[in-house]
């Protein structure tokens, strides 16, 4: 059997990749495809997780699905922002959108 | 009357305030609220001296200020000297206020020109009424305060303005001696009052250096107020003041307040030869270099103000020998001549609208009243007899030659002989010959001439007082009563040298300038370098500002430059750090996003690992 600490492991280095391109990417599309990578990492955690414990169940899979739903209209109200910030801005690029600067 | 003396300083205050209040609306008429005060004051002021005669002095005291066992006063004495400087003072200048009135005829400020006058009354009242030493100090500076005021009246002139700062830094340093005296003689005797003083004194009850070092200091500040050497510089450059202001100030009375602080004091100088030595010293050095200087001067206020610069000296030099009733005579005859000239000098400019003695001649035919009181005032200065000025002359010759100083008296005798020169050059460039100027002198209308023919009966006659065939009234007057001794007496050789003197000096002024015996232009080529050096005064204010102002100007610019530079420079780098920490985290601030929320994620972090450390998790 593949031992749970491979699966968490998995679901972690998934994270911080989604987190650095969050955190780091130019183009705001990429930040939303690593947003969804983040989303993605969570859901293998909880899958990964039902499968333990005294009684085991499938209330972790059984949420994975609900956040796999949010996750959707995340990303379609994600790209509406962006397509409205496109018409605004004429760009997506993240180092331009510094309105807020000191 | 007499204890009613204190209204003769408060008429004039009343007319200064009435002045100030209403001035605006009264314009020419300020000079009638003048003349009225001085004109009630001065009536006072005769009452009051006659009553003195033969009486007794008369004091009133209010206690002022208690402060553990002392008690400061205010108020008024009368005593014989006194009551003769009130009279001095009320008449001098009730004539300039009247003189005034026509001089400053069409001035726009003459209004404030009446109350500044009444405030110098008031004060120079205050001060010889003044029963001790800390009320006269007080009133000493209100002096030079009014000095500065009527100097610098025309202010929209640099030369005034300047002359009147001068004059008032030159005055402040004698001041400050005089204040240390008096802080001394206070912490010494434990009172400003003068019996309390001088029985200190005379009691031996003070230090023999202490004395001496106080009456120094004293003296001090009389050099300043009279112009002596070396603070005489301000006096010659304060004839930018309107000439009743010379007149009235500047060689009646508020220089003579220096010789009246001698004399009210001279039980302390008495009693310290030194002190003694250098009043004597100074008075005849100051009197023989000014003489020197007056000698080559082409303003003719300019020679005055030297003149009255010389004969300042005399009278420090007559009380430095024991002649108190001598340097007091002097002040009283000297205050009537001087005046006297000066106001005919006003007159002249008034006449010629110029200054410059080369720009005058032939007056005499031409202003006839003022050439003829100016020359009764030329003979008087000189000590030609029976004018004021031959009696006054030659007790301060008694008191010279009885004090064995033989340089003293050559120099007295030399200064008497430039003095007579000079003043009849003065005399016969400006009113003989023919007239050299460019306007129509008139005689002056009234109330300009009839101040100096007061003045000229004053000139004649005031002398007599002390006339050995007065019986010597005045020294009877002002010794009596006082610890003063006897008093030296003129001999017959020596008023005939006094006289001798003064008919040469004439002559040779007349031989140079009356008749062109002798050519001017030859004696200035001949002794071109003294000549030079007289009329750029020995170059003393050249001195003063090389060796003192512009030292004083250079630490100041440097010290300037260090408040700007290194106190700036310091308060300016504490903010630039400041700016420039809040610079490297504004870097934060950049408005992205991403950047925001890498703050964040580090943020977690450090609190995870914060809290993992605490609950033993890990490490």
């Amino acid at each position: 059997m593949v031992p749970l600490t491979s699966y968490l492991a998995l679901a972690a280095i998934l994270f911080c990749i989604g987190l650095y391109g969050v955190l780091t990417k130019r183009s705001l599309v990429i930040v939303l495809v690593s947003v969804e990578l983040m989303l993605n990492a969570v859901n293998i955690n909880l899958v990964a997780l039902s499968s333990i414990g005294p009684v085991a169940n499938i209330t972790g899979q059984v949420f994975s699905l609900f956040t796999i739903t949010v996750a959707a209209a995340e990303a379609a109200v994600g790209l509406a922002i962006l397509i409205a910030l496109y018409r605004n801005r004429k760009t997506i690029d993240s180092r331009k959108q510094d309105l807020l600067r000191n | 009357m007499i204890q009613y003396a204190w209204l003769i300083p408060v008429f004039p205050l009343v007319a200064f305030m009435l002045l100030l209040l209403f001035g605006k609306q009264l314009k020419e008429k300020a000079a009638y609220v003048g003349i009225l005060a001085l004109a009630v004051s001065f009536g006072m002021a005769v009452v009051i001296l006659f009553e003195r005669i033969g009486g007794q002095n008369y004091r009133y005291v209010l206690d002022w200020l208690n402060f553990g066992d002392t008690t400061i006063t205010m108020g008024y004495e009368v005593t014989a000297l006194n009551a003769m400087m009130l009279v001095i003072v009320t008449l001098v200048s009730l004539l300039v206020h009247m003189f005034s009135r026509d001089y400053l005829q069409g001035d726009d400020r003459i209004e404030v020109f009446y109350s500044y006058l009444g405030l110098f009354s008031f004060s120079m009242l205050g001060l010889v009424l003044s029963p001790n030493l800390l009320q006269l100090y007080i009133f000493w500076e209100l002096v030079g305060l009014c000095s500065y005021l009527l100097v610098g009246f025309w202010y929209f002139k640099p030369e005034a303005a300047a002359a009147a700062k001068k004059a008032f830094l030159t005055t402040r340093i004698g001041d400050v001696g005089l204040l240390i005296g008096l802080i001394l003689t206070f912490i010494y005797t434990g009172s400003f009052e003068y019996d309390v003083i001088f029985t200190a004194v005379s009691a031996g009850l003070l230090d023999q250096t202490l004395i001496t070092v106080i009456a120094l200091l004293v003296f001090l500040g009389a050099v300043g107020k009279s112009a002596q050497f070396p603070l005489h510089i301000w006096l010659p450059d304060a004839m930018e003041g309107p000439t009743p202001v010379s007149a009235l100030i500047h060689a009646a009375t508020m220089v003579a307040a220096g010789v009246y602080l001698v004399a009210v004091m001279y039980p302390m100088f008495i009693a310290s030869a030194t002190a003694m030595t250098v009043v004597a010293y100074t008075g005849a050095i100051t009197a023989i270099f000014a003489a020197s200087i007056g000698l080559v001067q082409k303003d003719i206020k300019r020679v005055l103000a030297y003149s009255t610069v010389s004969q300042l000296g005399f009278m420090m030099l007559a009380l430095g020998t024991a002649g108190y009733v001598a340097g007091l005579f002097h002040l009283m005859t000297h205050a009537f001549f001087k005046a006297l000239l000066f106001l005919g000098a006003g007159s002249v400019i008034h006449g010629v609208h110029s200054q410059d003695i080369n720009e005058m001649g032939g007056l005499w035919s031409k202003m006839r009243i003022t050439a003829v009181t100016f020359l009764i005032g030329a003979l008087a200065i000189s000590g030609i007899p029976p004018f004021a000025g031959f009696w006054s002359k030659d007790e301060i010759f008694a008191a010279v030659w009885a004090s064995g100083d033989m340089l003293l008296f050559t120099i007295a005798v030399v200064t008497a002989f430039m003095t007579a020169f000079y003043m009849f050059r003065l005399f016969f460039v400006t009113f003989t010959g023919s007239y050299r100027g460019e306007h129509k002198p008139r005689e002056s209308g009234p109330f300009m001439t009839i101040p100096l023919m007061v003045l000229a009966i004053f000139a004649i006659g005031a002398g007599l007082v002390n006339a050995p065939f007065t019986h010597h009234a005045l020294t009877d007057f002002l010794i009596q009563g006082t610890s003063i001794g006897e008093q030296a007496l003129a001999s017959g050789w020596m008023m005939g040298l006094s006289v001798v003197i003064a008919v040469a000096g004439i002559t040779l002024a007349w031989l140079i300038y009356g008749k062109g015996i002798v050519n001017r232009d030859s004696i200035k080529n001949t002794f071109a370098t003294p000549y030079r050096i007289l009329y750029n005064k020995y170059y003393v204010d050249e001195l003063y500002i090389n060796v003192i102002t512009k030292p004083v100007v250079s630490l100041g610019n440097l010290l300037w430059s260090i408040d700007r530079n290194l106190v700036d420079g310091f308060v300016n780098f504490t903010a630039n750090t400041a700016r420039w920490k809040g610079g490297l985290f504004a870097r934060v601030q950049n408005g992205q996003v991403q950047t925001y929320g890498l703050v964040t994620v580090i943020g977690g972090i450090m609190l995870f690992a914060l809290a993992f450390l605490i609950r033993g998790y890990i490490g």
